[in-house]
C-alpha cells in the first residue's frame, strides 16, 4: 500500500549511482575535502560536478562545470525548488555509464542544499539513475560560529547536513572547539560529526552514506547519544563537562539557535494511519517552507510493517520498510529540522494522531 | 487547457516482426537518422553506427565522450557531444568537426535549418551558423533546453527556463520572448509555422500560437514527453509520454485549444519515442516495454514490428520516402523494416 503524495525512489537502489552533495561555506575546505575523496587510492572513478568558476585545482578525469540553476516547480510552491543543471548534467552523464562509480556535487559556499536533495524526490530520470547518498557539509571550525550569526546559508548547510566535517580543528582552542560543536548541535543534533584537520576524514564517513535510503533511515537517534560509534576516531563528545543550566544530560554544553532548530517525536502507542498521513501531509503543505529535514519510523495500528519516511521541505517520500522484529518495541519516532518550528503545533497535531 | 485521462486495452494484432532484419550495434544508441537510405544510429558515447542490408554495422567514431544531441537533415548528421565538440557525419562516412568549444563545454543542444544553416548550444549560449558559414551567437537567461529553426525565415526558437526566445540572426530588431513558468527541454514548430511547441520538465506540453502568443497547455501526462513528432502535412503532434500515443490536433487555426488528443496504441507500458510516417497517416512508437509498432492514425489498427520483453526503445526514425524504418533498444539491439 502506497499513501498518495509520497514518491518512492528507494527501489533497486544498488544499481543505482550514488551521488554525494558536498557543501559548505566558502573557504570551509569543500576543495580539500573533495580532493581527498579523489586522490585515496580506492580504485573507484568519480565524476564530479563543479561549480563552474571554481572548478580550479580539482584533479579528476571527468569534471563537469555547472552552472547552479535553481529552478521552481510549475506548482506555485516557492520552496519546490529543483537544480535544473542537475537534470540535464545527470542525464548526459547516464550516457557514459560504466566510466565512473559514483558522483560527487560540489555546491557553491553559498548554495542551499535543498534544491539539489529535491531534484532526486522530483525528476523521474534522475531517480531511475541515481541515487542522493548524504549530504556533506564542511565547516570551519574557527569562523563557524560567527557565520552561523551572519549567513543564513552557513546555517542551512549545517541544518540540512547528514555528515558534517568540521574541519580547521587544529586553529581553535579546546574551548572554541567545543562551543562550536556545541552550536552545530543545537542546530542538528543528528548528522554524523567528524572533528578533522585539512579535512582528513576515513573516506568511509562521508561516502556511501544511505542517508537518503529508506531502508537505511535507523539512524534516528542525535549522534552524540550513540555509544558504539563504529569507526575509531575522534568521537569524545562525551568528554565535555561543562553543563549550561539546561539540563540536558549527556555532557554537552547546549545551544539553542534562534531560528533553527530540531524537533524530537514519540510515542510507543500506535499511529492511526488515517489521521498521521492527513496531518503529516497537511503539515508539510503549510510548514514546508520552514521545515529543512524531516525522518520517521512509524507503527501504525493494525499493521505488523515498520513505516519509514523522509521529506525535503514539502516533499515526502514513504514506504512500508519491513516487518517490525519480534519483541523489537513498535515504537513510533520522527525528527524534523527546521526554522522557527511550531514546535507546540506539530505536538498536539502528533499527539492526535495516537490511538487512543 | 487541454487534458486528457488514460484508458487502455489491447487489440488483436498483426505482425511484421519476421520481416525485420536485426542489427546488433555495437554499443548503447540514443537515437536513429537516416542518411539517405543508410540508417546512422547515434551511440550514447563516442561512435555513430551505420547499420546497412542484412544488419552489417559499420561503427564510425565522432566524439571524445558522450554523444548529447543529434539531427539530421537527409544528407547529413550533426552531433554535439561533452567532449565539446560539434561533428558533421555523411552517408558514405565521413566525418568533419564544425565547431570545438574552447573550453571543452558540453554542446547540449543542436538545429539544422533546410537552407543549410546550423544551430548549437553551449550552457546559456546558442550559436547560429549560416549556410554561408558566418556565426552569430545569442544568449538567454538560463541553459538553453532546446533549439528549433522555424520552417520559414531565419528565426531560432530557444527553449530555457521560463519560456523561449525566438531570435532572428539576421536582423537588428530585439528577440522575442514568449513567457511561460517552469522549464522548457525540447521545441518544435509546427510545419505551418503557425504554432510553437516545448516539452517541459514536468511531464507536459506548452504550446503558443504565434500569431498572438496565444497559450495551449496540454496535460495529463504521467511521465515527461522526450519524444514529439508531426504528422504528415502537421495536422497533429504525435508524442510519448503516456501508456498510449497521444496526438494532439492541429489541423485548425485554434489547434488544441479545448480539444481532447486522439489516444493510440495502448499498453501497459509507456512510450519512449513517436515517429510519423513522411508521407502517409502513419505512425511508429516504440515503448519502454521494448515493442515497437506502426499505427494507422485514421482507426489505430496496429502491426507489430517488435515484440515486448526487451529493454525501452531509444531510436526510431523514418527514411525521407517513408519506405523504411529503423529501430533500436537502449542497449543497441536494432533493427531495419522495408515497407
Amino acid at each position: 500500500m502506497a499513501f498518495e503524495g509520497f514518491v518512492s525512489m528507494s527501489q533497486s537502489t544498488s544499481e543505482k549511482i550514488p551521488v554525494t552533495v558536498l557543501t559548505g561555506y566558502l573557504g570551509a575546505g569543500k576543495t580539500t575535502l573533495l580532493n581527498r575523496i579523489l586522490s585515496e587510492n580506492h580504485g573507484k572513478k568519480y565524476a564530479v560536478i563543479v561549480n563552474e568558476f571554481g572548478e580550479i585545482g580539482i584533479d579528476n578525469d571527468l569534471i563537469i562545470g555547472a552552472d547552479e540553476e535553481v529552478f521552481e516547480m510549475n506548482n506555485g510552491c516557492v520552496c519546490c525548488t529543483v537544480r535544473g543543471d542537475l537534470v540535464r548534467i545527470l542525464d548526459g552523464l547516464m550516457r557514459r555509464k560504466g566510466k565512473f562509480d559514483a558522483i560527487i556535487v560540489e555546491t557553491t559556499g553559498l548554495a542551499d542544499p535543498a534544491p539539489v536533495a529535491q531534484t532526486f524526490f522530483v525528476d523521474e530520470d534522475v531517480q531511475k539513475n541515481a541515487r542522493l547518498d548524504a549530504v556533506v557539509t564542511v565547516a570551519d571550525a574557527k569562523w563557524l560560529s560567527d557565520r552561523l550569526k551572519d549567513a543564513p546559508e552557513a546555517k542551512n548547510q549545517i541544518a540540512f547536513a547528514d555528515v558534517i566535517v568540521l574541519n580547521k580543528t587544529d586553529l581553535v582552542s579546546k574551548g572554541e572547539l567545543t562551543e562550536v560543536e556545541a552550536r552545530i548541535r543545537g542546530i542538528n543534533p543528528y548528522a554524523r560529526l567528524h572533528r578533522t584537520e585539512r579535512c582528513k576524514v576515513a573516506l568511509a564517513d562521508v561516502l556511501d552514506r544511505g542517508a537518503f535510503d529508506l531502508e537505511r533511515i535507523l539512524d534516528i537517534e542525535p549522534d552524540f547519544l550513540e555509544a558504539g560509534d563504529d569507526h575509531d576516531h575522534d568521537h569524545d563528545h562525551h568528554h565535555h563537562h561543562d553543563h549550561d543550566h539546561h539540563h540536558h544530560g549527556h555532557g554537552l554544553k547546549h545551544y539553542h539557535d534562534e531560528d533553527m532548530q530540531s524537533l524530537s517525536l514519540k510515542t510507543d502507542k500506535p499511529l492511526d494511519p488515517n489521521k498521521f498521513m492527513p496531518w503529516l501531509q497537511n503539515l508539510v503543505q503549510l510548514e514546508g517552507q520552514k521545515i529543512l529535514r524531516s525522518k520517521g519510523i512509524l507503527a501504525f495500528e493494525n499493521d505488523d510493517d515498520r513505516y519509514v519516511f523522509q521529506g525535503v521541505h514539502m516533499m515526502l517520500e514513504g514506504d512500508h520498510q519491513r516487518k517490525w522484529k519480534e519483541g523489537e518495541p513498535r515504537q513510533s519516532r520522527l525528527v524534523f529540522i527546521g526554522r522557527e518550528l511550531p514546535e507546540q503545533e506539530i505536538r498536539d497535531g502528533f499527539e492526535r494522531c495516537i490511538v487512543s | 487547457m487541454s487534458g486528457f485521462e488514460q484508458g487502455g486495452q489491447t487489440a488483436s494484432i498483426a505482425s511484421v516482426t519476421e520481416k525485420v532484419r536485426s542489427a546488433r550495434l555495437g554499443g548503447p544508441v540514443t537515437s536513429v537518422h537516416f542518411l539517405g537510405d543508410r540508417a546512422a544510429f547515434v551511440g550514447a558515447e563516442e561512435n555513430v553506427f551505420f547499420a546497412d542490408g542484412e544488419g552489417e554495422v559499420t561503427t564510425v567514431a565522432t566524439h571524445g565522450g558522450g554523444i548529447l544531441c543529434a539531427v539530421a537533415d537527409g544528407s547529413r548528421l550533426v552531433t554535439g557531444g561533452d567532449d565539446g565538440r560539434l561533428v558533421a557525419l555523411d552517408a558514405k562516412g565521413q566525418v568533419s568537426e564544425l565547431a570545438k568549444d574552447a573550453r571543452g563545454r558540453w554542446i547540449d543542444n543542436v538545429a539544422l535549418h533546410g537552407d543549410g544553416a546550423l544551430a548549437w548550444s553551449v550552457g546559456k549560449v546558442a550559436y547560429v551558423r549560416s549556410g554561408k558559414g558566418e556565426d552569430k551567437f545569442f544568449e538567454v537567461p538560463s541553459t538553453v533546453g532546446g533549439l528549433a529553426f522555424a520552417p520559414k525565415g531565419m528565426r531560432l526558437a530557444i527553449a530555457h527556463y521560463g519560456g523561449v526566445t525566438l531570435w532572428f540572426p539576421n536582423m537588428a530588431a530585439n528577440a522575442e520572448f514568449l513567457e511561460w513558468a517552469g522549464s522548457h527541454l525540447g521545441v518544435a514548430f509546427s510545419p505551418d509555422n503557425k504554432f510553437l511547441v516545448t516539452a517541459m520538465h514536468e511531464p507536459a506540453l506548452h504550446g503558443w500560437r504565434l500569431a498572438d502568443h496565444k497559450h495551449m497547455r496540454m496535460t495529463g501526462y504521467p511521465g515527461r514527453v522526450k519524444s514529439m513528432s508531426w504528422s504528415a502535412g502537421g495536422k497533429a503532434l504525435a508524442t510519448s509520454g503516456a501508456e498510449s500515443v497521444i496526438m494532439w490536433p492541429f489541423a485548425s487555426k485554434d489547434g488544441p485549444m479545448g480539444k481532447q488528443p486522439a489516444m493510440l496504441a495502448p499498453l501497459q507500458a509507456r512510450a519512449t519515442v513517436v515517429a510519423c510516417h513522411p508521407k502517409q497517416d502513419v505512425l511508429a512508437v516504440g515503448y519502454e516495454d521494448g515493442t515497437v509498432l506502426m499505427v494507422r492514425m485514421e482507426d489505430g489498427a496496429e502491426i507489430l514490428v517488435r515484440r515486448n520483453g526487451t529493454p525501452p526503445v531509444a531510436a526510431l526514425a523514418w527514411n525521407a520516402k517513408g519506405t523504411l524504418l529503423a529501430f533500436a533498444d537502449e542497449t543497441g539491439e536494432g533493427g531495419l523494416l522495408t515497407l
